[in-house]
């Protein structure tokens, strides 16, 4: 049976040369870089070129960058960091949107605990920030901003360097949270007016728990761990030395790439909507149709079907794909974006996100598209919902 | 996560379908929540002797109804009354922890349509 990987946004898989590049910081060049001598200094030289490296992609100097376990760590550290160092001074109010990772919505909500006043901006059907209602957000005692570069269920792009603007000339901090875009449309941290930024390696063909944090040079926060030198103090223990320098030579590659790879994959995104859309009655595409899009992003509801049902029949045929809606804690929760979005709970419950990535060929858009909508048929053929005269 | 029972009943579920001269028909769920089953069945002296389901639902969902149709089947209404959640998922071979609320809507619709057929 064929397999297609189509959940290139929840993870992808560590290219050749970025685990060869780790191979040598595992073995030959294992020391630990705060040590004095020349192995420890061996592997310090490692994570400096690394970060010299990634900071020159993000248009910012090295002593901006700090490495940090993930994407997750790093927002939390922006968010947290702000909200301590400015929390007690400037005012206690977060703007944020409602489509955010939980990332970053769960942070603002345990920051809300602890007496925080956090905004989540609505969004348009199509999953996009108003700048209108950023600009009524905001107010006197607003501390930080915090925007996804592109949302991780529906892959729309956010109008971020618009808000940067506007957050620069009111001296608002804003972060963003990059982790879905970099290495797919280009991310340069002077474009975007942006003071602090998140990004992951696990998205780019990097390894798993290796990101970092963007921190603007005299932008003040305060470190959340603490215990050791490392990072400048604003992340202490022995540092993730293979992590850091696979994550670098995989951040080069998806740059250095991004173009090309970008246009094939936005080809093969667009065969497989217009193809399902082709094929099957009452679907629909979530999120923005055209320039504002994600180019590896597809996410289709399809009704009468329920999410993990069809994603189980899918995996059975051999791709693997992902569900905005999770049946997991006793109901089905539909997707908070889609929800944010105004989707009707028929169409959010059988979303299905199918992202592609570097490894996927026209051969494995045609198989899906050979295999999905039998399985939708008879999914629907199954359901109390959906009235037809065929039998199964 | 699913058994092998599961993903069996729930590639090839059992008694899919409806049935247009039913002696008894019940939905139980809704949209709202998630899942929805109906169930009709055909009796004839005290015995179920066909049943028919559609599920709108998870992987577990489908699976219990399919089992739960065949558990019922061929009994009286009272035996078919008496089959638990507990005797579904085990029939499963077992369900996560999370997926057991699945398995309790066939059955709440099973007993909706005998407790509506036996009050006519």
């Amino acid at each position: 049976m064929r397999k297609v990987y189509l959940d290139h946004s929840a993870t992808t898989p560590v290219r050749r040369e970025v685990a060869e590049k780790m191979w040598t910081y595992l073995t030959d060049k294992w020391g630990n870089p705060s040590s004095i001598h020349g192995v420890g200094r061996e592997a310090k030289k490692g994570i400096e070129k690394a970060r010299e490296k990634i900071a020159a992609l993000l248009g910012a100097e090295a002593r901006e960058i700090v490495f940090t376990g993930g994407g997750t760590e790093a927002d939390n550290h922006a968010i947290i960091g702000t909200a301590a160092a400015l929390g007690g001074r400037k005012g206690r109010h977060i703007i944020t949107s409602s489509i955010e990772h939980h990332a970053v919505l769960d942070t603002c909500e345990y920051l809300e605990k602890d007496g925080f006043e956090v905004t989540y901006l609505p969004v348009t059907r199509e999953g996009v920030v108003r700048i209108e209602d950023l600009k009524s957000a905001l107010r006197k005692d607003t501390i930080l901003v915090s925007i996804m570069h592109a949302n991780n269920e529906v892959g729309t792009i956010q109008p971020v360097e618009d808000i940067g603007r506007i957050c620069k000339e009111r001296g608002i901090l804003f972060h963003i949270d990059a982790v879905q875009s970099f290495g797919k449309i280009p991310v340069d941290v002077q474009d975007l007016n942006v003071d602090l930024l998140s990004i992951s390696a696990h998205k780019i063909y990097g390894p798993k728990g290796i990101g970092c944090l963007y921190i603007r040079r005299g932008v003040k926060i305060d470190n959340f761990a603490h215990g050791g030198a490392q990072e400048r103090g604003r992340r202490p223990g022995t540092e993730n030395v293979a992590g850091i320098v696979g994550f670098a030579k995989a951040a080069e590659l998806a740059v250095a790439e991004m173009e090309t790879e970008a246009a094939r994959q936005e080809k093969l995104r667009d065969k497989l909507i217009k193809g399902l859309q082709e094929r099957l009655e009452d679907v629909e595409l979530n999120g923005h149709p055209g320039h504002l899009r994600l180019c590896n992003n597809v996410n289709m509801s399809f009704k009468y079907v329920e999410g993990e049902s069809l994603l189980l029949s899918l995996d059975m045929s051999g791709v693997a794909a992902s569900s905005g809606s999770a049946c997991s804690s006793g109901s089905l929760d539909p997707s908070h974006v889609l929800t944010a979005m105004g989707l009707p709970l028929e169409y959010a419950l059988g979303s299905v996100r199918m992202t592609l990535g570097r490894d996927n060929t026209e051969e494995d858009v045609d198989y899906v598209l050979d295999v999905l909508p039998d399985i939708v048929k008879r999914l629907r053929n199954m359901s109390p919902f959906y009235k037809t005269q065929a039998m199964v | 996560m699913y058994s092998e029972t599961v993903m069996d009943h729930f590639t090839n579920p059992r008694n899919v379908g409806e049935m247009e001269d039913a002696d008894a028909v019940a939905e139980v769920g809704s949209l709202a929540c998630g899942d929805t089953t109906k169930i009709f069945l055909r009796i004839k002296d005290n015995i179920i002797e066909d049943v028919k389901f559609k599920t709108f639902g998870c992987g577990a969902a489908i699976a219990s109804s399919s089992m739960a149709t065949e558990l019922v089947k061929g009994k009286s209404l009272e035996e078919a009354a008496k089959i638990s959640t507990q005797d579904v998922v085990e029939a499963l071979g077992g369900l996560p922890t999370q997926k057991v609320h699945c398995s309790v809507m066939a059955l709440d619709a099973l007993r909706k349509a005998i407790e509506e057929y036996n009050s006519n």
